[in-house]
């Protein structure tokens, strides 16, 4: 095998911090070759970015790096001076941050931003810098691009955006390429097209460091797999292998949290999300086969099979079977209802809603047009479909939070959009909402105990109420502990347990739930989504669903309703529409969705047509 | 541009409605001042004017028509530029105001080039960095908590009386300029190198300044080419802020120095009560001021891409 | 003189960041106490001013221009007067005019912003345009206007700096206000089915009054500086009443005798804008979660 592009080996970086240090980043290795994807996953906080940065040199002027190798094409980066550093930034390795709206200078020129590697290593006379930057453009699939090169960031679509900061990580023609969570913001279809983009980097030679908190995306584009946890490599090896057997529980873990579309619906075991262990293995403190020994000492990174490494005293083993989680005990809302012929009962009722907006230009934009549906007593009705389509918008007029221009929506076969906020607000507490950004949907100076208690309906005082509260609390999986503190002071997940509580607490039939789990880290949202599916067992709530995500949808809804530009594509049951979609539209969208069971070299070209026409978003 | 057209006529109306608001004003004042409005015009009881003097007042501002009447001779005049007349000082007050510019100007104009070029100098070269970033943090604070007649008033003891580099009075040459202007400059910078900086070090942590460094840009181009221009809308926000400290403080420093123009014209205007002054430089600087901020708002439009579009 | 315009600031990002602050034992640093014992001070000499036992206007033509030492910590002015006695009692015009015109600029401006924020289309478009076009000349020319429709003094001069500053904290206001009226919390408690007075009074109002409180804090300083300003230029506090502001401009014409005389008022107005502003920046921390002071 030849050389390396990249070595690192006994990588570790530390932050000081207030009291002691930061270890963000632990004894880390991995090398990668010419033509090779190296995929590094793991949550939020695990080290991902920043050993990427450091592989640039940009870890911060606080950090301090250790590395037993740390080489790039041979040489030794430990002994770069700031000047060599920057011969490579740019010139030998490209960088693509996530948020190409941030990662783009917003006040300069996309033309401009684009032509800055060549700029700076001298790699274009000014003379055909211009053209050099439009043939950039042009091979990262932008259409038009002269008109493009003028424009500004925000001009752009997300998807164009994210291309023009890969037609600047590329301008120099780098041997490495690093991209820090390329798709996390972007739709499905155009994460999909993104995707495309950096595979044929890679098949053209480039190395590709690719980081990504998302498995499903990673099946596609890695050769070979590094998962995180903690500043730690727990396991690596090649793509299709770690996917299919994993060894380290964690990636175990990881792998049962990612909503499928295939295969039977699988319910995560509510593990516990308890921060990273201080001694012995991290994961001790959520790992379900911890045993003493795990507690007490750190185990080594050891081969495990062909190619492959874990950091586990037990890997490969089957953690033992969780027991089905008993549904809720205390019934959250009215007694269910069960005599009643409760399937068919419509309980919102939207009649060919339209709501336009007046956009930035002075022209109207249609956000929702003519949209029909029912959400049955009992049912969980996913609503699905790109940023933009009008999601939200549908579900702010079901709270009656505006009305809409035409149409109507019925609450219980009565009339909902059309009364006077007056005569609706003692009927509010029958539907409630749980929303994508917990935190700023609560007061920053309520506690917990009054964030829920203002929610209880009137008699609900005193004691009575400080044990309601405590129940609901209990009922979405938290202790009475967290009562006296500040949403600022919780997790995320424990604050959307938080906003669910919240959202129980007037004893309401519908659940509104908005994009509700796409904030968090997958093991997370995985917990929520078991969470709201119990919480439904248990109680016969309704839930209105949305997601931009088919595959959380999957996991709680019996039908679904595709929205695209504002208006409602494919409504029908789930499992169905997965099966036999018949909308155009929700076939692309379902064929773009990144599936973890298939390895890139298996995928099905994509024939997605360019939805990344719309222009300025 | 629509958008731009739309955005300059508003502006420019604001202009007109803010000048309108200054006159509204100055004529209430001058009706709440209790007395015969003629010997109040005319400058109070203090200035002893002949009956003949009243009598002309009483015409030339309809005093004796009922008081709506009365505003509307008054903002006649004014929309015809006609100022009136300063019988305090014997002279049209617009001739007072012209005679008074130019001092007036000059200060202010070297001051806020020397309050700039320091507030965005110190800011350049101490963003992000942690020592240099201390002691010029301690110098804003320490200039923008010093009352500017304070600094004025110790320049002159130490560089005119002790040390006799620049004249304690101001005449009309550049060395009696250069002491109000570092007093009337340094409060002013202080202020504006806290928000240079501040935007700079936000600009400096935003993921496309890690992107530029990625590209292999140099710490210089990242400052100059990519924060700077970040840090400069803040900077614009707070320019009309400026202004009016500018104005503020060329009335105190040029009391300080005892130098001609226009604040200590107003100062005296204001103790001796000469109305009619008072109120051509309200309007004159309710309108100098609009213009300026609309000059200002234009200028931010063309820094930021994002705000061309965007509709008001 | 009027506020540097206050970017909206956002209370669910600012409690984020106040509980990840780290805790500390002991909250403030020793520049933020001694602030605070220098305002004490100040407020101390502002409130008893004749404990000191020298009067602030006793003339003594033999002992005038003296340098400080003696019987005179701080030297005498050119009447023989002893200046530390009349910056003892400079303190209580001083503080006066900065703290009392913030209080009164600082609820005129809730108020006003308050109104222009929720008072609808009628209430609300008039109030904001009224600010509008305050904003739209220096709050230097307010000042002076106010003061020569009502004359010279120290009342006059708190009225004319409230009425120059009140706009600006309207427009603050405001800007939260509607912050918090978009935000998702009121939303919530909308979608909760409680009464509109209910969510001003329990989500609304809470949340602009803290930033506004601070913001009024910071601005001490600036008023102080404001009030000096026209007491020396004759337009505050008349004489024979000493103010640090009126002490200063008579200290400027003794300039080639006695450079002294100028130190001390000036100090006084400095230090005590500063400790102001110390002490208003450390609330401010505290509340945003910079880690205090
Ligand atoms: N400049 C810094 N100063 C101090 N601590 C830092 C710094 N940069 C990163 N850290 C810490 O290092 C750890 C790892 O952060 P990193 O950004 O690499 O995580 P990540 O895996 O990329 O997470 P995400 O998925 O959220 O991007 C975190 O605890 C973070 O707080
Ligand atoms: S070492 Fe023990 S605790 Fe750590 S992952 Fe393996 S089994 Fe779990
Ligand atoms: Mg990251």
């Amino acid at each position: 095998m030849s050389r390396p592009l990249v070595e690192v080996a006994g990588l570790s970086v530390e932050f000081p911090a207030r009291r002691g240090v930061v270890r963000a980043v632990r004894d880390v290795g991995f090398a990668v070759h010419a033509g090779e994807c190296l995929a590094v996953v793991g949550e939020s906080g695990s080290g991902k970015s920043v050993t990427a940065r450091t592989l640039l040199g940009l870890a911060g002027p606080a950090a301090r790096v250790r590395a037993a190798t740390l080489s790039f094409e041979g040489r030794d980066l430990r002994a770069l001076t700031p000047r060599e550093w920057r011969l490579l930034r740019g010139r030998r390795i490209g960088y693509v941050l996530q948020d190409a709206l941030t990662s783009l200078d917003p006040l300069r020129r996309v033309g401009d931003e684009v032509a800055e590697p060549l700029e700076v290593h001298g790699l274009a006379t000014a003379a055909d810098l211009d053209d050099q930057v439009v043939a950039l453009l042009a091979e990262v699939g932008i259409p038009d691009p002269w008109t493009r090169f003028l424009q500004y960031p925000h001009e752009l679509s997300g998807g164009l955006r994210q291309r023009a900061l890969i037609a600047s990580a590329i301008a120099a023609r780098p041997s490495l390429l690093i991209a820090d969570e390329p798709t996390t913001a972007l739709d499905v279809t155009v994460q999909a097209q993104v995707l495309d983009l950096l595979d044929a980097r890679r098949r053209d030679g480039t190395g590709t460091l690719l980081i990504s908190h998302d498995l499903a995306v990673v099946a596609r584009l890695a050769d070979r797999v590094s998962i995180m946890y903690a500043g730690l490599v727990v396991e690596e090896g090649p793509a299709a292998d770690l996917l299919s057997s994993p060894a380290h529980p964690y990636t175990a873990d990881l792998l049962a949290a990612v909503p499928s579309l295939d295969g039977p619906v699988r319910r995560p075991r509510e593990i516990s999300l308890a921060p990273a262990a201080r001694s012995g293995c991290p994961y001790a403190s959520r790992c379900a086969l911890a045993d003493d020994r795990c507690r007490a000492e750190s185990p080594p990174a050891a081969p495990y099979g062909p190619g492959r490494t874990v950091r586990c005293f037990r890997p490969g083993q089957d953690p033992p079977r969780a027991p089905e989680t008993p549904p809720v005990t205390v019934p959250v809302t009215l007694p269910v209802p069960a005599e009643s012929p409760a399937a068919e009962r419509a309980v919102v009722s939207v009649r060919g809603v339209t709501k336009r907006f007046r956009s930035a230009g002075g022209s109207r934009r249609t956000a929702v047009d003519e949209v029909s549906f029912e959400l049955r007593a009992g049912e969980a009705l996913g609503l699905v479909g790109e940023s933009g389509s009008g999601k939200s918008t549908t579900a702010r007029m079901v709270l009656a939070e505006f009305a809409p221009d035409a149409g109507d929506v019925l609450l219980d076969g009565e009339a909902w959009s059309g009364l006077r906020e007056r005569d609706r607000r003692p009927r509010r507490a029958r539907i409630q909402l749980v929303d994508q950004d917990p935190l700023s949907s609560f007061d920053p100076r309520f506690t917990v105990q009054r964030i829920i208690g203002e929610a209880l309906p009137r008699g609900f005082t005193g004691d009575r109420g400080r044990r309601r509260v405590a129940g609901l609390l209990g009922d979405v999986g938290l202790g009475p502990e967290i009562l006296d503190r500040l949403p600022a002071q919780l997790s995320g997940g424990q604050r959307q347990r938080v906003a669910i509580a919240r959202a129980l607490a007037p004893g309401p039939e519908v659940l509104v739930c908005d994009e509700p789990v796409s904030a968090l880290d997958v093991t997370v949202q995985a917990q929520i989504l078991a969470l709201l599916a119990r919480l439904r067992r248990g109680s016969g709530l309704s839930l209105l669903f949305i997601s931009h995500d088919v595959g959380v949808v999957r996991q709680v809804c019996d039908r679904v309703a595709v929205m695209k530009d504002g208006a409602l594509v494919e409504i029908g049951d789930v499992e169905t529409v997965l099966r036999a979609p018949r909308a155009p539209y929700t076939r692309a969208l379902l064929s773009a969705v990144p599936r973890l069971a298939v390895g890139r070299r298996t995928a099905v070209p994509i024939p997605v047509p360019d939805m990344d026409l719309k222009g300025p978003t | 541009m629509p958008t731009l057209a739309r955005r300059l006529s508003r502006r420019l109306a604001l202009t007109l409605i803010a000048m309108w608001g200054a006159a509204t004003l100055a004529f209430a004042g001058m009706r709440l001042v209790p007395g015969d409005p003629a010997r109040v015009i005319a400058g109070g009881v203090q200035a002893n004017a002949t009956p003949q003097v009243l009598d002309a007042i009483r015409d030339q501002y309809g005093l004796r028509e009922p008081v709506l009447v009365q505003y509307g001779v008054f903002l006649g005049r004014l929309l015809r530029g006609d100022l009136g007349e300063s019988y305090q000082l014997n002279q049209s007050v617009s001739g007072v105001i012209l005679d008074q510019l130019g001092p007036t100007v000059a200060l202010a104009a070297g001051a806020s080039a020397l309050g700039f070029s320091l507030a965005v100098g110190a800011a350049l070269l101490t963003a992000g960095r942690p020592g240099p970033r201390v002691v010029s943090r301690a110098l804003e604070f320490g200039s923008i908590s010093t009352p500017n007649f304070w600094i004025g008033i110790l320049l002159l003891a130490a560089f005119s009386f002790r040390l006799h580099w620049f004249p304690v009075i101001g005449d009309g040459g550049l060395s009696a300029l250069v002491l109000p202007w570092v007093a009337l400059a340094l409060p002013i910078a202080g202020v504006l190198a806290q928000v240079t900086r501040e935007g700079l070090e936000r600009a400096l942590g935003q993921p496309f300044a890690l992107t530029a460094r990625a590209r292999g840009a140099t710490e210089h181009r990242v400052r100059l080419r990519h924060a700077l221009r970040h840090a400069a809308l803040p900077v614009l926000t707070l320019s009309g802020w400026a202004l009016g400290e500018l104005l503020a403080g060329a009335v105190v420093v040029e009391t300080v120095f005892a130098r001609q123009g226009l604040g200590h014209v107003v100062v005296a205007a204001v103790r001796g009560r000469d109305f009619p002054v008072v109120t051509g430089v309200v309007v004159l600087s309710a309108l100098t001021f609009s213009l300026v901020n609309t000059a200002l708002d234009l200028l931010y439009r063309l820094v930021d891409p994002r705000m061309r579009q965007a509709a008001l | 003189m009027s506020a540097p315009a206050a970017v909206p600031y956002d209370p669910v990002r600012a409690a984020e960041a106040r509980a990840r602050a780290p805790r500390r034992r002991w909250p403030f640093r020793p520049g933020v106490l001694l602030a605070a014992a220098f305002l004490m001070l100040v407020c101390a000499a502002a409130a008893f001013p004749g404990l000191l036992g020298h009067a602030p206007d006793q003339v003594d033509p033999a002992a005038a221009l003296r340098g400080p030492g003696g019987a005179h910590p701080f030297g005498t002015d050119e009447l023989g007067r002893d200046v530390l006695a009349r910056i003892v009692y400079g303190a209580r015009p001083s503080l006066l005019v900065g703290a009392g015109s913030t209080l009164l600029a600082g609820l005129a401006g809730a108020v006003w912003g308050l109104a222009g924020a929720l008072g609808g289309r009628v209430v609300g478009e008039a109030a904001m345009r009224v600010a509008d076009v305050l904003l739209a000349f220096p709050a230097i020319l307010m000042a002076l206007l106010v003061v020569a429709v009502l004359g010279p003094g120290t009342r006059n001069a708190v009225l004319a700096i409230t009425v120059a500053l009140a706009p600006g904290f309207a427009r603050v206001v405001r800007v939260q206000a509607l912050v918090v009226r978009d935000s998702a919390y009121v939303r919530a408690a909308v979608n909760l089915g409680l009464s509109p007075a209910r969510v001003l009074v329990r989500h609304i109002v809470p949340n602009v009054v803290a930033p506004l409180l601070i913001l009024a804090t910071v601005n001490i300083g600036t008023a102080i500086i404001a009030g000096a300003s026209l007491s020396f230029l004759g337009l505050g506090p008349q004489p024979p009443d000493p103010e640090w502001g009126s002490m200063l401009a008579q200290a400027r014409d003794y300039l080639d005798v006695s450079w002294t005389l100028a130190l001390f008022p000036g100090a006084a107005i400095t230090l005590t804008v500063m400790s102001a502003t110390i002490a208003g920046r450390a609330l401010q921390a505290r509340y945003e979660g910079r880690g205090g002071g």
